[in-house]
């Protein structure tokens, strides 16, 4: 066993209102300067929808991440080290300008400066890119709240893949948001994908970061990371991602997208895993059991055989307190509620996601069941507006029991806090019927729903 | 998270090598052999999986990112947009520069067991620094060129900026030269000086040659920014001009509020949703338009509270609701009347829930009598029945309505209604103590001896219609003969207008839910919503349920969707009578949250004294916006209808051949509600006469208007002498957001050309009958147009001057709103930069320039001013059961402050104004402050203040407290604010106390010494303390909800009963037939403005589209609408919403530009396409500007207009009634709305290329 340390967040999906505070405060502390015009380290999609970079999820087309070969053996995508080596001034996966979104100003000025005409002062588009006048066809956001659209639906490389039947007609409308930092995986294969040996994984943290004195700009993280959290600034020419925040993480500060989140859904907090299991991990045969395995190589803090190896490896007691004290331990591996991203890239992300659960009552009520009424509600999720199928295509590789296994959980919690909630006695047998105790639950209800500043960081 | 130190070894899992098992591993042998001869690269520890080599070093890279995190300060401040968020932002700043922000977390806590408030703020808030240095920002005073060629030129040959501006004004040809040129461009750099003196003699020049009530300022909400807002409103209201009110004219007032509780709007703040466990979104986006508050929703769902969400498109907060009820656009309010339906005769009369019986014989006024009025052999209602029709003729009885007690089945009269409030004789009485007395909530069953016995054949109007007239329900009630008067109860009158039958009764009823041929059934309204009436029933029934089972705590919280239509306080009304009938309202996680525009300005009391600066003159000069825009952008000359269109025939003809304009005469003339300018002469001028006639000016001024000699300013607002001549924009952008009717905003006022208005005047058998009619229509009535920004928008485009505003990080002031309980601070984290100067410092430099050239042109003058009968005084009981008594009609000479405005005399001290406006004047000491009818004197303050911020030591205001900064004014605010100062509070709660004869003190009591400084907020968001200047309560940390100082206090509502009202007997009420709640459908433009049928096409023009305009996620109005940031997250330019079904009609793919076109104007924007929008109905979001991506449309070549280039003002009738208990004039609490969503419009895709 090899304890290492490494801060990860969990999102909950569940409460994301799509505001994209997120995005902008982001945006504003790291990127907001020429070459990075059209770099979000933290973006916000509207699912179903493509995506930004648009369909970035088609590892088909963009062959990011890793795979499985015959031999068990991991290779990245789009080709090993040597042929990395070997393609190093032509890389056909690299997404254009126009996949993320060519960025724009407006001649503002006119409004101050026109002189005297017929008309009103107007300030039309300008290309960041070219400097020349543009229509502005596509944005950092461009399919935002539409809930997909006949012509931008077609793109979503998600519903592609799932078999569930998505009715465009209005009452059928379902729509969610997926914030997206940088993973800071376990096995990062921007990392593995960089000829320079500019990027890498901090050892105390796992935070991935640049290099920006050795990259050379080569561009192979851009695409060889599946999740196309690495950007290329074009004015420096070096690569730049998502740091974790690592100048106010290091001070005890949260990373900026996670202390402005209002909907207050951004938990940050320590894991500890076992650094000699990842590979056998992310190599695991069936990728609807990666996520399993990914969860076996989080290690328990309360351990005792964990605490000495973590002292082995000079994890300091602060440190393993915070690990003990963990929101993202607790969602991913104790309530078992958060899932990873697309664990069959076998990055073994580090940013988590509680599904969406809502509209649940909806889809019974319609069938004049009583919406309250827990059993009902737990076939209900099989109905929900947003498909089981697709929440599977994101977070458990195709595997619906373990998305409906989580949605039943918060459906639970809902209908055993209501009781609380109106003096009655509460009914134990609710948390039993998806495996919680009562005060389990009960946790769990604190930490989704009270989730003070300090349980979120 | 803990803080952690940097170590220095970095891990970097590369691609070679392979497992030891053999089993798993990276790439092939070929890596793996490399790798263990540690040929890749440098010299490493490699792991022994091969998975990763481990280096020691190399972090120099790092430091770009730590360099750029560094900064020097962390500045707390807030936006001043026109939101409800309130919330508070560090603001970063390095070697001098802003560089970014991010939300402060400090609110304190709001307990253990609920989500705090922290952080608060959206994207818009984050992106607000991007404005700092951005190339839209206004960096110095701009100024029409052509018009400073001409003022220059005059200026030196006439060597007097007074004379100069008169020669100018004088000059059609000069006047109409820069009329004509206002927003298009040639704005030249003027100085400071220069502008100031321009401003200043305007005005100087407006109030010698026409009067003061010829100027007029606009800045809205000023909860926003107080200090900011006072400054202006302090000058203007010195001068005597009039400041237009704004909650009313963004149609974000709900009138339903005035005429159900007595209040202007009051509601609970977001922490208190936690409390509910029902809730009902009901057209509030609040993910959009709340976006800092929606957790609260996200999260009490995880108390098992329901959530649903009523919206006609898939809108964001869909996402989060239970249950979705796609109710069709406009027609919520039959959906609300079927809920209203199923709550009356499931647990009102099929079983008597005890607790919802309860609760409405204690507040509300069901049980009070009504009087039966026969009408062609059927009876009609008439009006409350008071003590007075009872024979007592003692001070205030015709103010007492009457109710049965159950007990004795004798008629009593109950405390608390409004006949107590005013008199000598109600004191300690004016109270919700029903003593020993249960009112009875109907008259059935009551004895033939008692005078009952009998039932009574009823009409009721009913406006189902597919063009919304009126026709005629029949309907029995049981009645009873009390003083040989007809009567039944409210609740008799509610259960006839629902439809919920009784046994015994005549006329025709519905059979049950089913039965879809009777209004108000769930069935009835199914093909009207197209929702299902099963979805009706159940949410009804769950709601009402809850309710039962959780003491009230079912919630809906109201938003534009459904506030801002022409009927929308019928809408209100009957989802009000929802929460109301189940014992919801004045509850902690129940009742109503309002939640449109206003923020909440908890330090009421100092910010009104500042900004009407009723510390030196009263009253202040406060104007209805809508009926002021109505009147002189001459929207009204574009009328389809007459005013008795709308009526319904059951009424008393009180409209009948009237234009709107009309009523809003009648209205003006009768002391109802305000109008500016006051006469067709200088009000300045009309002292003197009558002070030279020696007679009273109240009893000259109504001779005059008797005689004729003198004319109301509101039969002819086309008079050159009659139009508003200056217009100060402050904190608003009038021009490129709230102005319904924008095109006629520019064509008319301000008379520029190439305007997008396509309008034909008034047919001439439609024209008012009151009113002056000129066949020309003014074009350029405003002499000067002023803004003050900090921003390029469509107003400082339109403006003469344009003044350099500092923005929200470089000024002092307060913030707070009704969302959160906390007041907090403005702070500059830089000085305003380029020649920019705060909303304060402006209006102090203009305020002494126009106190200079005041000396030699106007001096010291009285003023005549003429205000309605307001709200919370005695005034509003000059019209007994609110009966229209027009003197104009009758032929008789009006009495003030009875049948006409009231009519004060007071001093201008025009050369002394400046003095004036930077010091706290003597009236606070000698008349105190009143706030909602409790006047406290703040003697302890003002010594307070005087020692804190000294006094001036000569002028006008020699020995009085200083506010010659902004922070003194800060202070001053909340000094003399109940809710930020505790004694001011008890001493509020005292008063009370005295009239209610109920123990009130105790929600203060404490707090004396308690008070919250300027510094105290700028350290950290205080909360308040609880005041009668609002009706909830936070003592002891509760969350506010409002009305609970009411229910639990005994405390009546400011109404005519004391109680929340379901009926209104007011006869302006009465003739549009919502005496009770009513469904009334959206507006039918085709027959009232002749604009084709919704989902008809016309060749050329395209499809027929109803026309809504929602809050948009990428702004806050037209703040944020053109940041970049904002544009770049979005679709970066003006953007239709439309259904894939409409797009197909018009052969439209997602993107294409397309030009909308309807009487009222043109717009050109581009599409937006998505299923979650309903066929027939398109969002174009609220507050897109021409500024940002409008090119020249091909419908007649001009620059494609804003979002309200399609709309225009519809004043309801009804909003202009007055002078009678809470349907009386106050600021922002009553007027007519400038509601905006009953419009429609055509659409087409349009050639794609496109000109700018």
């Amino acid at each position: 066993m090899r304890v290492m340390a490494q801060l990860s967040m969990v999102m909950n999906l569940d409460k994301c209102i799509g505001c994209h505070t997120c995005s902008v405060t982001c945006k504003q502390a790291w990127t907001n300067r020429p070459g990075v015009e059209y770099a979000w380290f933290n973006n916000v999609e509207t699912r179903p929808g493509q995506g930004y970079p648009r369909t970035y999820e088609d590892q088909d087309k963009w062959e990011g991440g890793w795979i499985r070969d015959k031999r068990g053996r991991l290779r990245l995508r789009a080709g090993g080290r040597i042929r990395k080596l070997a393609t190093i001034f032509s890389n056909p996966k690299m997404p254009s300008i126009d996949d993320y979104y060519e960025p724009w100003t407006y001649d503002y000025e006119n409004l101050t400066n026109a002189p005297l005409g017929e008309q009103m002062p107007v300030a039309p588009p300008r290309s960041l890119i070219t400097g020349q006048p543009m229509k502005v066809q596509w944005s950092a956001n461009w399919d935002d709240n539409l809930g997909g659209s006949t012509e931008i639906l077609a793109g979503d490389p998600i519903l592609a893949k799932v078999s569930a039947e998505v009715k465009l007609e209005l009452e059928q409308t379902f729509m969610f948001y997926l914030p997206r930092i940088c993973e800071h995986c376990l096995n990062p294969s921007c990392v593995a994908s960089c000829p320079s040996g500019a990027m890498y994984k901090r050892s105390e943290d796992g935070i991935v970061l640049v290099d920006q004195d050795k990259c050379k700009g080569w561009r192979m993280c851009v695409s060889g990371c599946p999740y196309k959290k690495v950007y290329f600034n074009h004015r420096t020419g070096k690569a730049e991602k998502c740091t974790f925040c690592y100048p106010r993480v290091e001070v005890g500060l949260p990373t900026v997208c996670s202390e402005t989140c209002v909907g207050r859904l951004r938990y940050i907090g320590l894991i500890l895993y076992d650094a000699d299991r990842v590979l056998d991990a992310a190599s695991t045969e069936n990728e609807a059991d990666l996520y399993e395995a990914q969860l076996a190589v989080m290690l328990d803090p309360n351990d005792p055989e964990v605490i000495a190896g973590a002292r082995e490896s000079g994890i300091s007691d602060e440190w393993m307190d915070a690990a003990r004290r963990s929101p993202v331990y607790a969602l991913a591996k104790v309530y078992r509620i958060a899932l990873p991203l697309h664990p069959e890239y076998r990055t073994m992300p580090m940013v988590w996601y509680v599904p969406p659960l809502s509209p649940v009552v909806d889809a019974i009520s319609r069938d004049g069941h009583d919406g309250e009424d827990p059993q009902n509600l737990f076939g209900a999720i099989d109905a929900l507006r947003i498909p089981i199928e697709y929440l599977a295509g994101l977070f458990s590789a195709g595997d619906t029991a373990i998305v409906t296994n989580v949605l039943k959980k918060l459906a639970a919690m809902r209908a055993y806090m209501r009781d609380i909630n109106l003096g009655r006695d509460p009914r134990s047998e609710i948390p039993a019927s998806v495996g919680m105790g009562e005060e389990l639950m009960y946790e769990m209800y604190r930490l989704l729903a009270i989730a003070k500043y300090e349980a979120r960081y | 998270m803990e803080g952690h130190t940097v170590r220095k070894t970095a891990v970097t899992p590369a691609s070679p090598g392979s497992g030891p098992n053999g089993a798993v591993g990276l790439d092939g042998p070929l890596e793996d052999l490399l790798l263990r001869s540690g040929r890749f690269f440098t010299r490493t520890d490699v792991s022994a999986d091969l998975r990763t080599v481990t280096k020691t070093g190399g972090r120099q890279g790092d430091v770009f990112y730590r360099d750029r995190w560094s900064h020097d300060k962390v500045v707390r401040s807030t936006h001043g947009v026109n939101c409800t968020g309130s919330c508070s932002w560090k603001v970063y700043v390095k070697d001098g520069i802003i560089t970014w922000e991010t939300q402060e977390t400090d609110y304190p806590t709001v307990g253990p067991d609920r989500p705090d408030y922290e952080p608060r703020g959206c994207p818009r808030g984050a992106a607000f620094s991007w404005y700092t240095y951005s190339p839209t920002r206004v960096r110095y005073p701009y100024a029409r060129g052509v018009l400073i060629e001409m003022y220059r030129e005059a200026r030196i040959r006439l060597g007097d900026p007074v004379l100069a501006w008169a020669e100018i004004q004088d000059d059609p040809e000069r006047r109409r030269k820069y009329h004509q040129a206002r927003g298009k461009g040639g704005l030249i750099r003027v100085s400071w000086d220069e502008a100031a003196e321009i401003a200043a003699a305007a005005h100087v020049h407006t109030i010698a040659r026409y009067g003061p009530d010829r100027i007029a300022g606009f800045s809205p909400i000023p909860a926003m920014s107080m200090v900011s807002h006072a400054a202006g409103s302090r000058f203007v209201e010195l001068m005597g001009g009039a400041m237009t009110s704004f909650y009313d004219w963004y149609a974000d007032l709900p009138v339903a509020s005035p005429q159900v509780f007595g209040d202007q709007t009051d509601v609970p703040e977001s922490g208190d949703w936690w409390d509910a466990s029902y809730l009902m979104m009901w057209g509030s986006n609040v993910p959009v338009t709340r976006t800092p508050d929606a957790h609260w929703m996200a999260e009490v769902r995880y108390r098992g509270t329901k959530i649903v969400a009523v919206s006609p498109d898939y809108s964001d907060n869909t996402k989060f609701a239970d249950e979705w009820m796609p109710c069709a656009p406009g027609t919520d309010g039959a959906m609300a009347m079927a809920m209203g339906h199923v709550i009356l005769s499931e647990f009102l009369v099929k079983k008597r829930t005890p607790f919802f019986v309860d609760y409405i014989q204690k507040y509300t006024d069901l049980p009070f009598l009504v009087r039966l009025e026969e009408r062609d052999g059927a009876y009609v209602t008439g009006k409350n029945l008071t003590a007075a029709d009872l024979g007592d003729d003692t001070e205030g009885a015709a103010f007492k309505p009457v109710l049965i007690d159950g007990r004795t089945g004798d008629v009593v009269v109950p405390n608390g209604s409004l006949g107590f409030r005013y008199t000598d004789s109600g004191v300690g009485k004016w109270n919700l103590d029903l003593g020993d007395v249960v009112p009875r909530l109907t008259v059935l069953g009551d004895s033939a001896e008692s005078g009952g016995g009998e039932t009574a054949i009823l009409r009721l109007a009913r406006f189902d219609t597919p063009d919304g007239h009126a026709e005629v329900l029949t309907r029995g009630v049981p009645v009873r003969r009390i003083g040989g008067v007809l009567c039944c109860t409210v609740f008799d009158l509610m259960l006839a207008q629902y439809g919920v039958h009784r046994p015994g009764l005549p006329g025709t009823w519905p059979t049950g839910w089913d039965d879809a041929s009777e209004p108000y059934t769930p069935a009835w309204q199914e093909p009207i919503t197209g929702v299902s009436a099963s979805q009706v029933v159940r949410i009804a029934q769950e709601f009402a349920h809850n309710a039962e089972e959780s003491g009230g705590r079912s919630m809906i919280i109201m938003g534009a969707g459904i506030c801002q239509w022409f009927h929308g306080d019928a809408t209100y009304r009957a989802i009000l009578a929802m929460l109301i009938l189940t014992g919801s309202m004045g509850r902690n996680g129940g009742g109503w949250a309002h939640y449109v525009g206003q923020e909440k300005c908890r330090p009421v009391t100092g910010w009104a004294t500042m900004a009407g600066a009723t510390d030196w003159v009263r009253p202040p000069r406060q104007m209805i916006g809508t009926a002021y825009w109505y009147a002189h952008t001459d929207q009204w000359r574009y009328d389809g209808y007459r005013a008795d269109a709308l009526s319904t025939p059951l009424g008393r003809g009180r409209f009948a051949g009237m234009h709107t304009m009309d009523v809003l005469a009648a209205s003006v003339a009768m002391g109802w509600m305000p109008f500016f300018p006051q006469f067709d002469r200088n009000s300045l001028d009309v002292a003197d006469e009558a002070e030279a006639a020696n007679i009273p000016a109240p009893q000259y001024v109504a001779q005059q208007l008797a005689s004729g000699e003198l004319k109301l300013a509101v039969t002819a607002p086309d008079d050159p002498r009659n139009w508003p001549r200056v217009l100060t924009a402050w904190r608003a952008n009038l021009l490129g957001s709230s102005s319904k009717g924008n095109e006629y905003f520019l064509q008319h006022l301000l008379g520029t050309t190439r305007t997008n208005l396509r309008a034909t005047p008034t047919a001439p058998e439609l024209r008012p009958r009151d009113i002056a009619w000129s066949d020309e229509i003014p074009e350029g009535k405003l002499d000067l147009m002023l803004s003050i920004d900090f921003r390029m928008t469509s107003t400082t485009l339109l403006s003469d001057i344009v003044l350099p505003a500092a923005t929200w990080y470089e000024k002092n002031d307060l913030s707070s709103t009704d969302m959160h309980p906390f007041v907090h601070a403005f702070s500059p984290a830089i000085d305003p930069p380029w020649e920019s100067r705060t909303d304060f410092d402006a209006f102090h430099t203009i305020a002494r320039v126009f106190s200079r050239l005041a000396k030699t042109h106007l001096g010291v003058r009285r003023d005549v001013v003429m205000m309605p009968m307001q709200h919370d005084t005695p005034g509003e009981t000059a019209y007994p059961g609110g009966t229209q008594r027009d003197w104009r009609a009758i032929g008789e000479v009006p009495v003030p402050g009875k049948t006409m405005a009231n009519v004060t005399v007071v001093t201008r001290n025009y050369p002394a104004l400046a003095e004036q406006w930077e010091t706290l004047g003597p009236l606070v000491d000698t008349l105190g402050l009143t706030t909602k009818g409790v006047t406290v004197f703040p003697d302890v303050e003002v010594k307070e203040l005087a020692a804190k911020h000294g006094v001036m030591g000569h002028g006008a205001g020699a020995g009085r407290p200083a506010i010659d900064t902004a922070v003194k004014m800060c202070d001053t605010i909340l000094s003399l604010s109940g809710t930020t100062n505790g004694r001011l509070a008890v001493e509020g709660f005292k008063q009370l106390e005295r009239r209610t004869g109920r123990r009130m003190t105790d929600l203060s009591e404490g707090s004396e010494e308690k008070r919250i400084t300027y510094a105290d907020c700028q350290a950290r968001p205080v909360p308040v303390i609880t005041s009668p200047e609002w009706s909830g309560s936070e003592t002891g940390g509760r969350r506010y909800a409002p009305f609970t100082v009411n229910v639990e206090k005994l405390k009546p509502w400011h109404t005519l009963t004391g109680r929340m009202h379901f009926f209104l007997d007011h006869d302006w009420i009465e003739e549009l037939g919502e005496q009770l709640p009513v469904f009334r459908p959206p507006l039918d433009m085709a027959a009232l403005f002749d604009e084709p049928r919704v989902g008809s096409t016309t060749e050329g023009l395209g499809l027929c589209v109803r026309y809504l305009t929602p809050h948009s996620k990428w702004s806050i109005h037209s703040e944020y609408q053109d940041n970049l940031f904002m544009l770049s997250l979005s679709r970066g330019g003006p953007t239709m919403w439309m259904s894939p079904q409409d797009a197909g009609k018009i052969g439209a793919k997602d993107n294409d530009w397309v030009e909308a076109v309807n009487r009222n104007g043109v717009m050109v924007l581009r599409l937006v396409i998505s299923h979650r929008m309903p066929e027939g109905t398109v969002f174009v979001h609220h507050a897109q500007e021409r500024t940002i991506d409008v090119p020249l449309s091909e419908a007649n070549g001009n620059r494609g207009g804003i979002h309200n280039s399609l709309t225009r003002l519809l004043v309801k009738p009804s909003h202009l009634a007055g002078g009678y208990a809470q349907m009386s004039f106050a600021f922002n609490y009553l007027g007519p709305t400038g509601n905006q969503r009953d419009e429609v419009t055509m659409v087409r895709r349009r050639s794609q290329e496109v000109q700018y």
